[in-house]
């Protein structure tokens, strides 16, 4: 807020809306903070969700918000496509090496499209989960921030091709652009990089790439999304077709010593939410959950009882023993065992949504820092640590209220790293 | 400060090509302008250069720029201590309408007398700051989140006053034997560190505890709280920046629950109770002292219920897990049932989950209590239906725990006991089960009172660990709206705006609107009712310029005037020319952005539409609709956020009082015998930008059969 004072500065690693929240909430209070993060754009997982539970509301909105802030306070400073390499020194005086890959489109890019107009080559959307394809030069998604395109370097053909530089009127397209290594000067590091969802395919008895319409609960987010790959159609992958009975399996993943032994805190009111999607769009529809507990805690109680009394919602208490293609018709075979209704359920659905779990991105990546984790790649956060902080779904699987109330802890606690009273 | 103003149009991005750029300069010419330039590339380094030389060597201090929306190049087109209108030709204008078209021409060019027109009237923002701001921050309670909060604010450089109504500090925690893992791997119960906490606190000189001591009164503003403690050596007064409220929780009333036999048999006891037995000694049973060689647990006992709590208490699950440890660690031949609807323990607390269920003593299973009865001998026969073994169970036990819920202690305290005119709580918690907690999923440390942030239990039921995460984060806010308003800005959501509200009271007729349906509990009144502002709990919305019947509220940058101007700059074509002219009101935090989206999407819909971003809807005042009426448009749209229950406006009242506003505004015009749908009210999320053209084209059919403003040309 004093913009004279130099209050020292903190990294924040994630632009997710947990590191966002970290990022916004210091920058406010008055410090400088860099947010690194490693997509073309900030928002991280919230941006692809259709919908927030339990008030359905778009994240775009709370996104946008956010996204205010930063655009009117020059204290926080965005690295997009930025991954930190190293952090050396000690708390209140850190060395942070970051390297930014090349976006190949610099600043002057106004976003007029003119150079997808040109491009020839597709690539697979990875944002939409592969279901559609964008040009190799693309705009990550429609509310990205910051508005800028880029280009997918494994896809794009390079100078021998070049219609993009032709059809771009404001030299914003460097196909010759490359890394860049960023070196920054803090004095507290958070460690926000989020989740993953779990390698559905991991989880061979659920059918996830061998059974036709067999998706993830992400994936699900996307086909509902109306900037998503279907315009928010609910369509079922193999064919197109408006899916009248759906399955949820919840656990994919969770509560597996072989998996995830951990839950993953969000995966039920996540199914919960998204059978809302499918009967806003067919209310006919029959929605079947398979669920070993139901976790609804806190007020979310009252979602649970609101899609409960929706019969055309049915639970079943019952883990989901496999899924195999009906090898007639080629549709879903769910098989679970009925605790409560006694026997086994064997039932033929036209798609499956995998409530699949979170997963720690530090699962795949660890963090250039003394960081202790569990075996899945939750950070372990030490309590007596000072200088480096650990937050959201980087340590606990949570969800967003959660995330944001944990983020603002950990902006708090960058900040005392550099007031020694 | 005596303007100059400067217009540059930009022409890239289909500008150019869309419209007729040569004529729109020739408007711009006409404005009153000192400079006017067209740029091919305006937020190029070299098209902004054109910008920041005309300010500084032309001495341009008012700055008209007709290019894209102003949610981009915000950094680009950012020239200090000038006055800055964005004109948004590209998203609103070249994308959305057809190029080279007439009515797409005129469209541009009301667009930009509208922006000139505001320019002219706006002012530079001038913070007002209070002095002496306090940096200390009040803490109301004394329990885990309380302590945490006020341990937090010390250990940043501010001060801390912490009240708790009882004799010791700790509050729940105090009363429990161990607490459930914390730390991976989750399995063993730990011990509880609250007595260190208490430490740490009364060893901090910034912090002063007052016990058996209790809030009278609050009042003032953020920076400038007073507060009145009731302390056992009398009333004390004291200042605070902010207020964090851990007032925490009370256990239900297990005397409702006759079903389970509280109170009919000594037996049955509650979840706290069990905790201070557990914590005294070992666990027997209430009626004749004898061991408690059986336990069982029922599960939301009243949660999930609507007869009781029709919420979960969240931590109920994991502390009958953690008591029947204690069964199970004080008596190894001990056994313990838990009867439970779902077991809820989520995240890593699963991996404690799992450790009970590797106890061969500790029964878990899902089941209706359906009876509790007295067996021999004192002990208890509870019936079960529903279970996993598919028939009803009959367990003689020893000891009945019932697991009961959190209510949060606002259900019937105020706690804060404000002065302020709207009343002494936070207003409408009823949404939230009596909690004092977020309507935002997003901003979960909003409150409905500026520089007041619950936490912990009050809030949402949570567990100790949560507790601690969620004060430290209140302590933040708290530190965050102490340096905010120490220079004179806002706080979420227009963080860091330093205008506020001008309130010329000479004209005020004490109407009260203002100050009755201020979101925020703003103003104070007088006893004549005239409007004692406190602009450091202003979150500068505008929804007391809206209300104003005298427009007398005004902000430096958005008044009455800048928007009546606004609408007097459209040019309105005579009825023969059959262009119908409609004014939308627009939500500049989503239906603006919807708008933005509808533009990269190249969406196209009716140019016949002229949009006015307004703060909020609630910002919206009737007398723009009377303004836009007489100079002859044909229609309004009023385009806001969801209102109701679920609301997304984020001053949370904006969009409904605008719906109240209009309604009243619909009446007169059916007096006036004008079609009351003329003036047309819609909820729109950000990401319902694909619905603008058929909204957009339905309300112009609809216009249509109307007919022209009677009104036109008068």
């Amino acid at each position: 807020m004093s913009e004279e004072k130099n209050l020292g500065s903190i990294l924040v690693v994630g632009g997710g809306i947990t590191g966002l929240t970290t990022a916004i909430e210091a920058a406010e209070v008055g410090y400088d903070v860099y947010l690194v993060e490693k997509n073309p754009y900030l928002g991280g997982r919230v941006a692809q969700l259709n919908k927030y539970f339990p008030k359905l509301c778009p994240p775009a909105c709370g996104l946008e918000i956010n996204f205010q802030r930063i655009r009117k306070n020059p204290k926080v400073k965005y690295l997009t496509m930025a991954e930190v390499e190293s952090v050396s020194g000690q708390p209140g005086d850190y060395d942070v090496t970051v390297k930014v890959k090349a976006r190949k489109v610099n600043e002057n890019c106004t976003a007029c499209n003119a150079c997808v107009e040109a491009c020839p080559v597709d690539r697979l959307n990875d944002f939409n989960f592969g279901m559609d394809s964008t040009k190799a030069v693309y705009l990550p998604h429609q509310m990205a921030f910051p508005m800028r395109y880029v280009i997918d370097e494994k896809a794009c053909k390079g100078s021998s091709c070049a219609k993009c530089v032709e059809a771009c009127k404001y030299d914003a397209i460097d196909l010759e652009m490359e890394a860049d290594t960023v070196n920054l000067k803090v004095g507290s590091v958070v460690w926000a990089t989020g989740w993953q969802p779990y390698d559905a395919s991991q989880i061979d008895t659920l059918g996830y790439g061998k059974v036709p319409n067999v998706v993830t609960n992400m994936m699900m987010e996307r086909l509902a999304a109306g900037n998503g790959p279907t315009g928010g159609q609910i369509q079922r992958p193999s064919d197109g077709k408006v899916p009248e009975t759906i399955a949820f399996v919840q656990c994919a993943g969770s509560r597996d010593e072989n998996h995830l032994a951990y839950c993953s805190y969000i995966c039920c009111m996540a199914s919960l939410k998204q059978a809302t999607y499918i009967l806003e769009q067919n209310p006919e529809a029959k929605v079947y959950i398979y669920y070993i507990d139901l976790r609804t805690p806190g007020r979310y109680e009252k979602f649970l009882k609101t899609i409960e009394a929706n019969e055309n919602v049915v639970m079943i208490k019952g883990k989901v023993a496999n899924i195999t293609a009906d090898p007639e018709s080629g549709d879903p075979v769910v098989v679970a065992e009925d605790i409560l209704g006694g026997g086994l359920v064997r039932q033929k659905v036209d798609m499956v949504v995998l409530a699949t779990g979170m997963q720690p991105s530090t699962a795949e990546k660890k963090a250039p820092l003394d960081f202790k984790y569990d075996e899945h790649g939750l950070i372990l956060e030490d309590p007596q640590a000072v200088g480096v902080y650990a937050t959201g779904c980087a340590k606990n699987p949570v969800d967003v209220t959660s995330g944001v109330k944990d983020a603002t802890g950990a902006a708090l606690k960058a900040i005392q790293t550099m007031v020694r009273r | 400060m005596e303007k100059k103003l400067g217009i540059y149009i930009c022409t890239g991005c289909s500008i150019g090509d869309a419209l007729d750029i040569e004529k729109l300069t020739a408007l711009a010419g006409t404005q009153g302008a000192a400079v006017v330039k067209t740029h091919e590339f305006l937020c190029g380094d070299e098209g902004a250069k054109v910008i920041e030389n005309d300010i500084s060597a032309e001495g341009i201090n008012t700055v008209v720029i007709a290019a894209c929306s102003q949610r981009v190049n915000f950094d680009v087109f950012n020239f200090p201590d000038t006055i800055i209108e964005r004109v948004n030709l590209r998203e609103h204008v070249a994308w959305s309408h057809t190029p080279n078209d007439e009515d797409t021409q005129m469209l541009a060019e009301d667009y930009l007398r509208m922006g000139v027109a505001k320019a002219k009237r706006m002012e530079l923002p001038e913070p007002h700051i209070e002095e002496d701001i306090s940096r200390t921050v009040l803490v109301i309670g004394g329990g885990i989140s309380g302590l945490t909060a006020a341990l937090e604010v010390a250990k940043t450089g501010y001060d801390a006053v912490l009240v708790e109504k009882e004799a010791e500090l700790g509050g729940f925690m105090n009363k429990m034997y161990k607490v459930v893992p914390r730390r991976y791997p989750f399995a063993k119960l730990e011990e509880p560190s609250i007595g260190a906490v208490i430490s740490e606190v009364t060893g901090d000189p910034n912090i002063k505890v007052y016990t058996s001591s209790q809030v009278e009164k609050v009042a003032g503003q953020p920076g400038k709280f007073v507060v009145t403690i009731a302390s056992p050596q009398g009333a004390v007064e004291t200042t605070a920046g902010a207020v964090i409220m851990a007032s925490g929780w009370k256990p239900y009333d297990a005397n409702k629950l006759d079903k389970y036999g509280f109170g009919q048999f000594p037996n049955v006891i509650t979840n706290v109770m069990m905790e201070e037995m557990a914590k005294n000694g070992p666990i027997t049973r209430p009626s004749d002292g004898a061991p408690a060689k059986s336990v069982a647990f029922i599960q939301c006992a009243g949660q999930r219920d609507e007869e009781h709590l029709p919420y979960c208490s969240s931590v109920c699950c994991l502390g009958s897990l953690k008591q029947a440890t204690y069964v199970r660690e004080k008596d190894a031949n001990a056994k313990a049932y838990i009867f439970y609807k779902d077991m809820r323990t989520p995240g890593q607390y699963e991996l404690f989950y799992k450790s009970a269920q590797d106890d061969e003593g500790i029964f878990l299973t899902k089941g209706n209590v359906t009876s509790v009865g007295e067996g021999d001998g004192n002990s208890l026969i509870v019936e079960v239906e529903d279970t996993l073994l598919g028939e009803p169970v009959k367990v003689s036990v020893d000891l009945l725990v019932l697991a009961t819920g959190m209510v949060p202690t606002t259900v019937d305290d105020p706690v804060l006991n404000l002065a302020y005119r709207q009343g002494p709580g936070l207003p409408d918690l009823e949404l939230y089960n009596g909690f004092a907690d977020s309507n935002f999923i997003c901003f979960p440390y909003e409150s409905r009172r500026t520089g007041v942030f619950p936490t912990g239990a009050v809030k949402m039921p949570l567990s100790g660990a949560e507790s601690i995460e969620d004060a430290t984060g209140a302590a933040l806010k708290a530190i965050q709206v102490i340096e905010a308003v120490s220079v004179g800005k806002a706080v979420h959501p227009r963080s860091g705006d330093s205008t506020y509200p001008d309130f010329f009271l000479q004209r005020c007729t004490q109407c009260k609107r203002c100050t009755e349906e201020c979101p925020f509990g703003t103003l104070d009144e007088d006893e004549k009712g005239t409007p004692l502002p406190n602009p450091n709990r202003c979150r500068r919305c505008g929804i007391c310029l809206g209300a104003c019947p005298e427009r007398i509220i005004n902000f430096k940058n958005y008044s009455i005037d800048i928007l009546a101007s606004a609408i007097k700059a459209i040019n309105v074509p005579e009825e023969e020319e059959n262009k119908p002219r409609v004014i939308a009101f627009v939500c500049e935090n989503d239906a603006y952005p919807a708008f933005d989206m509808a533009g990269i999407n190249r969406l196209q819909y009716s140019p016949n539409v002229r949009m006015i971003p307004v703060r909020c809807l609630g910002a919206v005042n009737t007398v723009w609709i009377a303004d836009s009426l007489a100079a002859g448009i044909d229609g309004i749209m009023m385009i806001g956020c969801k209102y109701g229950d679920d609301y997304q406006c984020h001053y949370a009242k904006g969009s409904e009082l605008a719906n109240y506003r209009m309604e009243k505004v619909q009446e007169t015009l059916n007096r006036l015998v004008l079609e009351s749908d003329r003036v047309k009210i819609l909820q729109l999320a950000i990401d319902d930008y694909d619905k603008l053209p058929s909204i957009i084209d339905e309300y112009m059919e609809q216009l249509d059969g109307f007919g022209p403003n009677p009104y036109k040309g008068f």
